[in-house]
């Protein structure tokens, strides 16, 4: 406890007034996969009540748009993460949703609108909270030539691990990676390094997680392992995630909400569930097609007489 | 677990944001690049082999006119003495570059840049790599110019110092501006992180005095600070005389390329934020 500043007791006592309002079921327990999401429109927020206001949400981005000389990536987004859930925000290519991850990340600055994690505005205190956070992408690599261990512990050290060599046993065994600590990241196979990917993500115990197609080119089998290890860090943890994938059984599975992208413009916004149901579809690989061939006003039409 | 409290595992913000933290994360950065260097022979090798062959070169060049004309016999040490202090702008700088490069090559700039790691912190880490790098490179090479030619570049003495200093500087203010390009135009741009130093080469009268440029040129030549580097190491060998106002004329122009180039490598940065090239680059 002395080791610890002001902010962080500042933020137990909000925490405390926090937990005695809310109601008991929704603090333990995964989340309800329908009740508390927040529904959006393209460029018009109608978000519901964010608890009790006093904690801002993991992630919250409002009127958000970026453009690319004439182009729109984002369209005029609107929506707001609740914490604990997972959020997959899908689409075709380049219908913008690595544009909006990496506007949350702080990578891209937004042309307009606003980005805000944990409350911090993303254009301008992204290093309040950029330690909460954390990304898996098959995508983006580690350093080929460093081994494993040395991968886990500078990452550990960028996002101020305390008791790394600890934290790098306890993710190593937990990621089946202990006999691999010493080989390069480089000579890993495909599936192992997945799991390095995913170690680096949760090595600082991230809140906010976001994951570029995170089981992307990964054989069934550890797909269904890698999907099971992620779920079960968001149940323990609490954390919320936003998920890109073109994987609709993942999405399926995984996911408390979707985000349907089309031309940088929201879609849809419900939950799986909801979503099949509306278009009377039997999965959600269906209603992707169907809102992937209809266009963006065309699934509009689509959803109402679904 | 507890809700919105900071991980066990992980510092709360107070300590994220205090100066140990800044420094384990500059650690951090600095014990990630040794650990390439470490990791390849051949790396490490390269750093020693053009500083070697330069200084090789130049250190028989100055043998066979030490033999045939009395001006380079009473100059010993000039030709040698240049290269190696040349050679020190060109590691540091490519260090810092090339260190900056291996990021994109690696595909791992993505991670960095979304990281608690913060830009200053970044090239902070990548100036020490520079000076790490350097010494890899030169305390080997410096040997062989003694071994060899019987130059000791420490009996410079304090003047060695001022000269290093001011090289150093001006590497990183440049290594600042080529990793800024690169950020900004990506891969395309990796030409110029590796050439840029080179435009200086006759502008900074590496090996002959200032007044050999045409007069319209030399008003540019001092506006540089390794031009009075340049032209202190002339001053010691062939007068045997330290001149202290010109290094201090060098660090005074040193404060403001320095400036300078943090100042480019945090608008490109900025840029390549609002162009979205931070999460397109790669190899």
């Amino acid at each position: 406890m002395f080791g610890e500043g002001w902010t962080a007791r500042a933020e137990r006592l909000a925490l405390g007034a926090f937990l005695a309002q809310i109601e008991p079921a929704s603090r333990s327990g995964p989340p309800d996969r329908v009740g508390g999401l927040l529904h959006t429109t393209t460029g018009m927020q109608k978000t519901t009540s964010q608890s009790n206001g006093a904690l801002p949400p993991p992630a919250a981005v409002r009127e958000l748009r970026k453009l690319y000389r004439d182009i729109a990536a984002v369209d005029g987004i609107t929506f707001s993460l609740e914490r604990g859930t997972v959020t997959a925000l899908l689409g075709g290519n380049g219908a913008g949703k690595t544009t909006t991850i990496s506007m949350l990340m702080g990578l891209v600055v937004p042309t307009s609108g606003e980005v805000r994690v944990f409350g911090a505005d993303m254009a301008r205190e992204r290093h309040k909270v950029l330690h909460r956070m954390n990304f898996e992408s098959p995508y983006v690599d580690v350093p080929m030539r460093l081994t494993v261990r040395q991968n886990l512990e500078i990452f550990g050290r960028l996002y101020g691990v305390r008791r790394l060599k600890a934290r790098i046993a306890e993710i190593a065994a937990d990621f089946r990676l202990t006999d691999l600590l010493d080989r390069p990241y480089g000579k890993l196979s495909a599936g192992q390094k997945t799991r390095v990917s995913i170690a680096k993500a949760l090595i600082n115990e991230p809140e906010l997680l976001l994951l570029d197609e995170p089981t992307a080119s990964l054989d069934p089998d550890t797909a269904d392992w890698a999907r099971t290890k992620l779920e079960g860090y968001c149940r323990d943890q609490r954390a919320t995630v936003v998920l890109a994938s073109h994987n609709m059984a993942e999405v399926e599975r995984m996911a408390d909400r979707v985000i349907m992208l089309e031309k940088g413009r929201i879609v849809a916004d419900e939950t799986p569930a909801d979503l099949i149901k509306r278009f009377g579809r039997a999965n959600l690989e269906e209603v992707f097609l169907a809102i992937a061939r209809r266009g963006a006003d065309g699934a509009a039409g689509a959803a109402g007489t679904a | 677990m507890t809700l919105h409290s900071p991980a066990a595992g992980r510092a709360p913000l107070g300590e994220q944001a205090s100066p140990a933290a800044s420094a384990r994360r500059i650690y951090g950065m600095v014990l990630r690049y040794w650990y390439v260097i470490r990791s390849s022979w051949p790396r490490t090798a390269e750093l020693i082999y053009w500083p070697l062959v330069q200084m090789l070169m130049w250190g028989f060049l100055q043998s066979y006119l030490a033999q045939a004309a009395g001006f380079a016999a009473n100059a010993a040490g000039l030709f040698i003495g240049a290269v190696l202090l040349w050679d020190i702008l060109v590691r540091s700088q490519l260090g810092f570059a090339v260190a900056f490069l291996e990021e994109i090559w690696s595909r791992n700039l993505g991670h960095l840049m979304m990281s608690p790691l913060r830009p200053y912190e970044l090239v902070a880490a990548l100036m020490v790599v520079s000076l790490l790098k350097l010494l890899v490179a030169m305390v080997p090479v410096a040997l062989l110019a003694y071994l060899f030619f019987g130059f000791n570049v420490l009996s410079l003495g304090f003047a060695f110092a001022a000269f290093f200093a001011n090289l150093i500087i001006m590497s990183w203010a440049l290594g600042m501006v080529a990793t800024g390009v690169v950020l900004r135009w990506g891969l395309g741009a990796e030409s110029f992180a590796w050439l840029i130093v080179f435009v200086f080469l006759p502008l900074c009268c590496v090996y002959y005095p200032v007044s050999t440029l045409p007069a319209w040129l030399q008003p540019v030549a001092l506006a540089l600070p390794p031009t009075y580097v340049f032209e202190g190491l002339r001053a010691i060998v062939l007068d045997g005389a330290f001149v202290g106002h010109l290094m201090l004329e060098a660090l005074a122009l040193n404060a403001v390329y320095l400036a300078a180039g943090w100042a480019l490598f945090a608008y490109f940065l900025q840029r390549a934020r609002v162009h979205g090239s931070l999460v397109q680059m790669g190899e």
